[in-house]
């Protein structure tokens, strides 16, 4: 999983797994963060939630 | 016969014409590796036999009923190419590894995690899960092996061709100089078959019996169509024990051996 | 007791006594899979029936099937949010709901299933990157997370919830960005899915199983990803359709529905045309070549063709068909039967490649030695139901599931 793990082979195969489930991991935070930050911005500002519209 | 990257290719040549069936390889093969026994082993699919001795018979009647014994070790397949090993390809853990240098298909019991993938993707049954934890009688320590863990509950186990008697071999021949001779390294079963059925050695290695024994046109592999490219050999003068160690089509032939 | 003022906005629900009546089903199987699971743990896996050559039993069957059911989240969530067919919004969260029980109850079947469970992060720890069942633990796992993320601002939208302003923030900025996590699903679904079958697909040594395929994917690895998300959607709407019937009021309009059954229809015929042709390539090329016939393997003890017949005809064939026409779509009785069809096949697929690829033996002096699930294999597999049925029951009591529901039911 990581570098350190006795199993890691710098090769092609590694590359391709862990990079995309680390690509995935971060998109998923990523995206979260966004949320948080938004959620803390429109707080801050005083936003009522009812004005934000439905979805 | 494809070659392995590593100097080594440890394999076996089993002789089922001398095989009589006694089952000192099996017992050999237990005491020598530690493997318990439960208080009920009546479930035979449940219990642990690495060197399992299978009896076929030609499927006639008497008098022409012919038997033959086939012992059944793990066959260290290597696969396509080296370790492309039905087992090892599908372990999540790294639990089990094709060991490049020897052609030994390892196992880590204390890496295993039990889900039992390779026992299912092995066609010859040689892989075994621990259903239960091993009831060792009170004292029972003192009679195990020092040299090979005793596994518990809830992993996979399997034939090592006594990989500890290999590393024992390479540390004398450090200690004394020199390399490992063929003498130095054979498994227990070997060792225990009283008709000399069993042969092992360094397949890759001239000077070693199984080089030979291997390249004999009677010589052939259990299923070897799969593709598994095993390092256990069969030899059997008779046809029909040939045929039944592989799938054949009706009407098919026994294969050509390769010229190898 | 009165919960009324947590059902969703202009609803009607049960009384809370019938609620709690209906809730004792999955509570009793619950216990039941509670006790299972406690002597699986603490005596090991003795427990159950399987043995060295039943490596997998009837927990796989359920966690292969339930994962594949529950593939209507990813896929209906594909064509909400990123194809953005608006008229979905309607079923999306049923969808999301099921996806998340489906997985959720796969992770915790599969924790009792493996013989170490302590050692489970060993899969992800010392990964073999070349297993298909790692790459199914990682996806797995991660989309399960995303399940998760797409099920919290369905929670968060709970009428007392929402009055808590920082929540109802946070719900609407995650609904804001779902197409990110949508496609991110998509992307892990699709892969896992695969690699299920592709579990199955690459073990070379085993017949029944293998498939070849193309460059390192077998041939299984796609018609599994199809099956799932032709199942999938049926499956969705069948809760939903269940759901209705239990609760008489209706849910999604009739037209959600149908276009759920043209999407499962459309993709059903597509596998079924793969699944044919794979199934002709293995029994003619493939199989020969391992010097066996097609007939070898449907000989031993139950394992007969008619398990292909049912599959491919009765549950396959049959269910695409009927969903091609819009007569069959457009009345209720035929939709939901085909529909059982359709996820019936999935089921009996996954089945097939479970316990068939293992019951046959390969060695020629072989024995056929049988397997039937003990009572501790059924109460953990009953124990997933059960915790799906009280998981959506209590989703669909308190969370507003349906946007169309208040609308249909005035």
């Amino acid at each position: 999983m990581l570098p350190i793990v006795f199993e890691w082979h710098w090769d092609i195969g590694h590359f391709v797994f862990m990079g995309l489930f680390y690509a995935a991991l971060t998109v998923i935070g990523l995206g979260l963060v966004v949320a948080f930050r938004s959620t803390m911005k429109d707080l801050n500002s005083g936003k009522d939630p009812h004005d934000l519209g439905h979805h | 016969m494809s070659a392995n990257k590593g100097e080594h290719r440890f394999g076996m040549v089993i002789d089922l014409d001398k095989c009589t069936g006694c089952g000192a390889c099996s017992v050999a093969c237990m005491s020598e590796n530690n493997i318990g026994t439960l208080l009920d082993e009546t479930d035979k699919i449940r219990s642990i036999t690495w060197l399992r001795v299978y009896q076929i018979d030609n499927g006639k009647a008497f008098p022409d009923t012919q038997i033959a014994f086939i012992p059944r070790p793990c066959q260290h397949c290597e696969g396509s190419h080296g370790h492309h090993t039905p087992c090892v390809s599908v372990c999540p853990a790294t639990a089990t590894d094709y060991d490049e240098t020897t052609g030994i298909v390892s196992q880590i019991p204390t890496r295993c995690i039990g889900c039992r993938y390779c026992v299912g993707a092995c066609p010859y049954h040689a892989r075994y899960f621990n259903w239960f934890d091993v009831p060792w009688p009170k004292g029972a320590e003192r009679g195990l092996s020092p040299f090979v863990s005793p596994r518990m509950r809830g992993v996979v186990e399997k034939c090592t061709f006594c990989y500890h008697r290999y590393q024992r071999a390479k540390n004398k021949a450090f200690l004394e100089g020199g390399s490992v001779g063929e003498k130095d390294y054979q498994t227990a079963c070997t060792e225990a078959c009283p008709s000399g059925a069993i042969t092992f050695g360094d397949l890759n290695n001239p000077k070693h019996k199984v080089h030979e024994l291997a390249k004999n046109p009677l010589a052939f592999r259990l299923l070897e169509r799969l593709g598994t490219n095993t390092k256990v050999y069969y030899v059997s003068q008779r046809d029909w024990v040939q045929r039944k160690l592989d799938n054949y089509l009706a009407g098919e032939k026994l294969p050509v051996k390769a010229a190898s | 007791m009165d919960d009324s003022k947590f059902w969703p906005q202009g609803v009607k629900r049960c009384k809370p006594g019938m609620f709690i009546a209906w809730l004792l089903l999955p509570l009793a199987l619950g216990g039941w899979a509670t006790l299972s699971a406690f002597l699986c743990l603490y005596k090991g896996l003795n427990q159950t029936n399987m043995n060295d050559y039943f490596a997998f039993g009837v927990w796989i069957v359920v966690d292969l099937a339930i994962i594949a059911l529950g593939a209507g989240a990813f896929f209906t969530g594909y064509l909400t949010y990123v194809l953005r067919r608006h008229e979905l919004k309607n079923i999306i969260n049923a969808a999301v709901i099921i996806g998340f029980i489906c997985y959720s109850g796969a992770i915790l079947m599969l924790g009792i299933d493996i013989g170490q469970p302590a050692r489970g992060w060993f899969g992800f720890w010392h990964a073999n990157v070349h297993s298909m069942l790692t790459e199914v633990m990682f996806c797995i796992t991660t989309y399960a997370i995303v399940l998760i993320v797409e099920f919290v601002p369905l929670i968060l939208e709970n009428r007392q919830i929402s009055k808590v302003p920082d929540l109802a923030i946070f719900a609407h900025h995650l609904h804001r960005i779902m197409i990110v996590f949508a496609a991110t699903g998509t992307f892990l679904s699709f892969f896992h899915q695969g690699s299920l079958g592709g579990m199955f697909g690459v073990l070379y040594a085993r017949p029944f199983a293998f498939r070849t395929g193309y460059m390192i994917w077998p041939w299984t690895f796609f018609l599994f990803i199809l099956s799932a998300i032709a199942s999938g959607p049926s499956f969705t709407t069948l809760i939903v359709m269940w759901t209705e019937k239990m609760s008489g009021r209706q849910l999604t309009s009739h037209s959600v529905k149908m276009l759920m059954g043209k999407i499962s229809g459309f993709l059903l015929i597509f596998y079924m045309v793969l699944k044919t042709a794979d199934t002709a390539y293995w029994a003619n090329v493939t199989l020969p070549n391992m010097g066996l016939t097609m007939g070898d393997l449907y000989k031993q003890g139950p394992y007969g063709e008619w398990l292909l017949w049912v599959e491919l005809g009765l549950c396959g064939w049959l269910p695409a068909i009927m969903l091609m026409f819009q007569k069959v779509r457009e009345t209720y009785g035929l939709l939901a039967l085909a529909m059982i069809l359709n996820c019936s096949g999935a089921v009996f697929n996954r089945f097939v490649f479970t316990i068939q690829s293992l019951a046959i033996p390969v060695l020629p002096f072989e024995n056929f030695a049988s397997y039937l699930p003990s009572w501790q294999e059924w109460g953990i597999s009953a124990g997933v139901i059960a915790y799906g049925l009280l998981l959506f029951s209590l989703a669909y009591r308190y969370l507003p599931v349906f946007p169309q529901e208040a609308e249909l039911n005035k």
